[in-house]
């Protein structure tokens, strides 16, 4: 039985298990969004949100859900805080949801979220599971932003949203393959930091 | 310290009864479709409030120099395809000196456009501003980018061929996104057909 230190709880999801470089898993909003660092920032924020309140809502009921119907329960709650989100998106920043479009709902299916109740939050307890909630969610924003902006940077010339020179950049960073490129080329690199040997 | 053990079976200590089961899924879709009502309830006032300030920007946006409340006389006028758009006349000293037509197509690469589209009297376009659109995030979305957006400006399109090079009419493309600058073409088309419909049958206008 292994034991986690709270501060290790949260840490995981940063850089040793970091649902994206890592884990590889909820790669399609990964992909689709990061074409600018505010969408990238915006959908790991809204990815946070229901992941942590996921988590919450999960491990507090986990007791109380017989196992067959885990699954269907779970993407259930999943499912409606994925709509709260995305009506408090409508309402309070509509710019951000104009951007984001399509990729909110889609939240619901990103497997970080399920894959976060299965095999942490319906296992643990409440105070453990926020904090593995907070730990991933803030490792894929950091990993979405990351890559918004360097796709940002090289596709259109710009940083958050300031565009440095009036001319185009390499388009193919904004279109889906650069998405596949960039995250390529972070893989491999935190790969090498990780397998080097110490010196 | 907090215990982690990936290896343990789920703890649920309720048997997976058929009664159980049914019981659980309900109690959990009834709380989560009853909180989403709330929800729902609680954004409603305040999503319609920030559309339709993003109809009052976009009006403010297309036309200008008007002295009345555009979006207090809208009218609806029906196309040649059989919907309607709606028209926000603008006006100063109670003459017509502008009309902001929002308009749509549906032939987006996600679904639907939404714009609004300002004319002067003589069906000059003076401003087009995106109201709703689903296109892909850093593409289809580059329509309100300056780069594409000024082919339309000042032109009236009773002269030019508002449609993309590749179906050809004069728009240079957004690049990678010909479907979103073809949709979004049509729309302001459409827009300019309607306003010469509307104008002709109301020549004292």
């Amino acid at each position: 039985m292994a034991t986690l230190s709270n501060k290790e709880v949260f840490l995981k999801g940063i850089i040793r298990e970091n649902p994206v470089f890592v884990i590889l898993l909820g790669l399609c909003p990964t992909l689709g969004v990061t074409s600018s660092a505010v969408n990238g920032l915006g959908m790991g924020i809204a990815t946070l949100f229901v992941l942590v309140m996921s988590n919450v809502v999960i491990s507090s009921v986990k007791n109380l859900v017989p196992d067959k119907v885990r699954i269907p329960a779970f993407i259930v709650i999943i499912a409606a805080f994925v709509t709260v989100v995305q009506l408090l998106m409508a309402a309070y920043t509509p710019a951000l949801n104009d951007q984001l479009g399509l990729f909110i709902p889609l939240i619901v299916v990103n497997c970080i979220v399920l894959g976060r109740a299965e095999a942490f939050a319906s296992r643990n307890t409440m105070g453990a599971s926020i904090l593995d909630g907070l730990g991933m969610g803030v490792g894929f924003t950091l990993a979405l932003t990351l890559l918004g902006t360097i796709r940002e940077l090289l596709g259109s010339l710009s940083v958050f949203g300031y565009k440095l020179t009036e001319s185009d950049g390499m388009l193919v960073f904004v279109l889906a393959p650069g998405a596949f490129i960039t995250l390529g080329f972070i893989i491999a690199i935190m790969s090498w930091l990780k397998n080097r040997k110490p010196a | 310290m907090v215990l982690v053990n990936p290896n343990k079976a789920n703890m649920a200590t309720i048997k997976s009864t058929f009664v159980n089961l049914l019981v659980t899924l309900t109690v959990i879709t009834l709380v989560a479709g009853l909180s989403l009502g709330f929800v729902f309830q609680w954004t409603k006032e305040p999503i319609a409030a920030a559309q339709m300030q993003k109809q009052l920007q976009a009006i403010e946006a297309v036309v200008k120099d008007y002295d009345n409340n555009p979006v207090m006389e809208k009218f609806k006028v029906a196309t040649t395809l059989g919907d309607s758009l709606e028209f926000f006349p603008a006006k100063s000293k109670g003459t017509l000196i502008g009309m902001a037509i929002k308009s749509h197509s549906s032939k987006g690469y996600s679904g639907d456009i939404s714009l609004m589209v300002g004319f002067t009297v003589n069906g000059e376009i003076q401003n087009v501003v995106v109201i709703e659109h689903k296109e892909t995030p850093g593409l289809g979305s580059k329509m309100s980018d300056s780069k594409f957006l000024n082919q339309f400006l000042e032109k009236n399109p009773g002269d030019i061929n508002l449609r993309v090079k590749k179906d050809g009419g004069s728009i240079d493309a957004i690049t990678g996104a010909t479907i979103s600058s073809r949709a979004f073409s049509e729309a302001v088309q459409k827009a300019y057909e309607t306003f010469q419909l509307w104008k002709n049958g109301n020549p004292q206008q």
